[in-house]
């Protein structure tokens, strides 16, 4: 039985946010009279994670995704409730944890911005107590993962984006850690480029078993790597569960766009009882349940003469944008 | 790589402020007053300007930038306290300066030629572990009031509060000898005369009291170590990550 590597009950974080009116009014009230207001962020939040698993984490803007993130790794300390990773507690920052982990932040970086990657990359390997024939060997194999090859040796400030995102993970994961946080990784990255990154991180999960927690705004990330995802709405989450399971729910029809042989056969499953989207000339898009596709098919095959059939997937970015500012689903 | 050696060059020339102090000294005959000569006055600046190109520290300022630009988060991930990694970039930097320093004394000395002088071994080696040790004691203290980013944004601000009494009380601007023997007595009880003063004194062969100012280093850095842990460990509660 797959064990959880990552257990977290009842867990609530505030901050305190302080606010300043504009001006020089403002600014002197702000001074002697500071306005500070505690914000709730993360509410009473409870959810496992099993060794080995891709989870994503969804939400607008300020839902609250990065935090749970930073708290699961220990960066920040919980306000209350109770996290186990691995064992341990994330912000007690105990050296066995710190080196079973790894946190990616797009576009914020620890490379040294002067020297090469390779000297981040040997600095990262003395930190983990790994020798320098280790260091090679594991350099070695994660460029060729990454299709890293001459730019590890050009300083960072030269490096494209995507040269400089590849070089950060390579120096995120030398020390081969077991559970990754990885927040908006592709984020300004290009078409390839977040392929590629998607691709080295299914072949890292396949490889090492690792557990990946992922949070991002790009859909393709989500739907290509996590079967679980975790919706989360102002702090606390409105849904848990397999990414399927939740398009199957908020998308329950397909539209089927068919393309007949003659304009009447078009009109005639007009008037069978499809519900129809649309019709020009001899195409016509009907709407089908998800459960009843293979023997509505079926029909149409049998019964028209059909020159060709597309079937469109509702766009996930519209599925996914219903949760952002959905509170609660029941699936 | 040419603006990186020129800024290097700056750096070393900017710590400069002992060779006007002497300046000032000498033209004005003030070491008089306080009975050293003048040879063991430029001594003692050309000294001051060593001890300070190779103790000075700027701790809180990559703290307090890397904290507000969100740089700390992935430090703080990493199973190494990252100002290991401030205490290195310190050590390196000072290897850098070495020779542009080197290059400062020899044209001191050759505008002075009557300041040149040799320290004997063991006075050499107890000048480098004084100044290693002035070095820590900066370290600590501007380490303390980094971790203050925790609870404020700028504390930056108020390590410039210390700044006063590290410019006139270290030696820096005036050798501690020549203030009043009450306002002595006080000022030996603080670090700040362990920063410049001593360390200086004792590589130019001025009168010092060599294993009394070692000891008040030591004493020191065995108080402001368990202060600065203290304030890490509460500190890193109130970390918010800021800015990542």
């Amino acid at each position: 039985m797959v064990q959880n590597i990552i257990d977290v009950r009842n867990l609530s974080k505030s901050f305190d946010i302080s606010s300043k009116e504009p001006g020089i009014k403002g600014t002197i009230k702000h001074f002697f009279r500071r306005k500070t207001k505690n914000l709730k962020v993360i509410k009473d939040i409870s959810f496992e994670i099993k060794e080995g698993e891709i989870v994503g984490f969804l939400g607008a803007n300020g839902a609250g995704k990065t935090t749970i993130l930073k708290m699961l790794c220990g960066l920040i300390y919980p306000s209350e409730g109770s996290i186990s990773v691995s064992g341990y507690l994330p912000f007690r920052r105990k050296e066995n944890f710190l080196k079973n982990i790894t946190l990616i932040m797009g576009q914020k970086q620890q490379l040294i911005w002067d020297l090469p990657p390779i000297e981040s990359f040997y600095l990262n390997a003395s930190i983990y107590d790994l020798d320098k024939l280790e260091a090679k060997k594991r350099i070695k194999k994660l460029s060729d993962m990454l299709e890293l090859d001459e730019e590890i040796f050009i300083p960072v400030r030269k490096l494209s984006l995507g040269q400089r995102m590849k070089s950060e993970l390579l120096a995120a994961l030398i020390h081969e850690p077991n559970i990754l946080f990885l927040d908006e990784p592709t984020l300004g990255l290009d078409i390839n480029a977040q392929r590629n990154l998607r691709k080295f991180l299914q072949k890292y999960n396949k490889e090492t078993n690792a557990t990946i927690c992922l949070t991002s705004h790009y859909m393709k990330d989500i739907t290509s790597l996590c079967k679980r995802v975790i919706c989360v709405h102002e702090g606390s989450i409105s849904y848990d569960g397999k990414l399927d399971l939740l398009l199957k729910k908020l998308s329950p029809v397909k539209d089927i766009l068919i393309v007949c042989r003659s304009e009447e056969d078009a009109i005639k499953l007009e008037k069978y009882g499809f519900t129809v989207k649309n019709k020009i000339k001899n195409e016509i898009t009907i709407k089908i349940e998800n459960n009843s596709i293979t023997s509505s098919l079926k029909t149409i095959l049998n019964n028209f003469d059909i020159e060709d059939l597309f079937i469109n997937e509702p766009p996930i970015d519209e599925i996914i944008g219903k949760v952002l500012i959905k509170k609660d689903y029941d699936i | 790589m040419l603006e990186y050696r020129v800024e290097i060059a700056l750096w070393a020339i900017s710590g400069i402020i002992p060779f006007f102090m002497l300046n000032i000294w000498t033209n004005n005959n003030l070491n008089e007053s306080i009975n050293i000569s003048d040879v063991m006055l430029s001594r003692y600046f050309l000294c001051a300007f060593f001890v300070r190109q190779f103790s000075v520290v700027w701790v809180v300022f990559s703290f307090e930038e890397d904290s507000l630009l969100g740089k700390v988060s992935p430090y703080l991930i990493q199973p190494l306290n990252p100002f290991f990694r401030y205490f290195a970039q310190h050590l390196a930097e000072q290897i850098t300066r070495f020779p542009f320093a080197l290059i400062i004394a020899f044209f001191f000395f050759l505008f002075n030629p009557e300041s040149i002088w040799m320290p004997n071994l063991g006075i050499l080696l107890l000048s480098i572990l004084s100044i290693f040790l002035s070095f820590l004691i900066q370290f600590l203290i501007q380490s303390i009031v980094a971790c203050l980013c925790f609870w404020t944004e700028k504390a930056s601000s108020i390590e410039r509060l210390l700044f006063i009494p590290t410019l006139f009380l270290s030696g820096l601007l005036a050798p501690v000898v020549s203030f009043p023997a009450y306002v002595k007595t006080w000022i030996y009880l603080t670090p700040f005369p362990y920063l410049i003063d001593f360390p200086a004194n004792l590589l130019s062969g001025n009168e010092t009291n060599i294993s009394g100012g070692l000891s008040m280093q030591i004493l020191w850095i065995l108080l402001l170590f368990p202060l600065f842990k203290k304030i890490w460990s509460e500190g890193t509660k109130k970390f918010t990550a800021m800015g990542s």
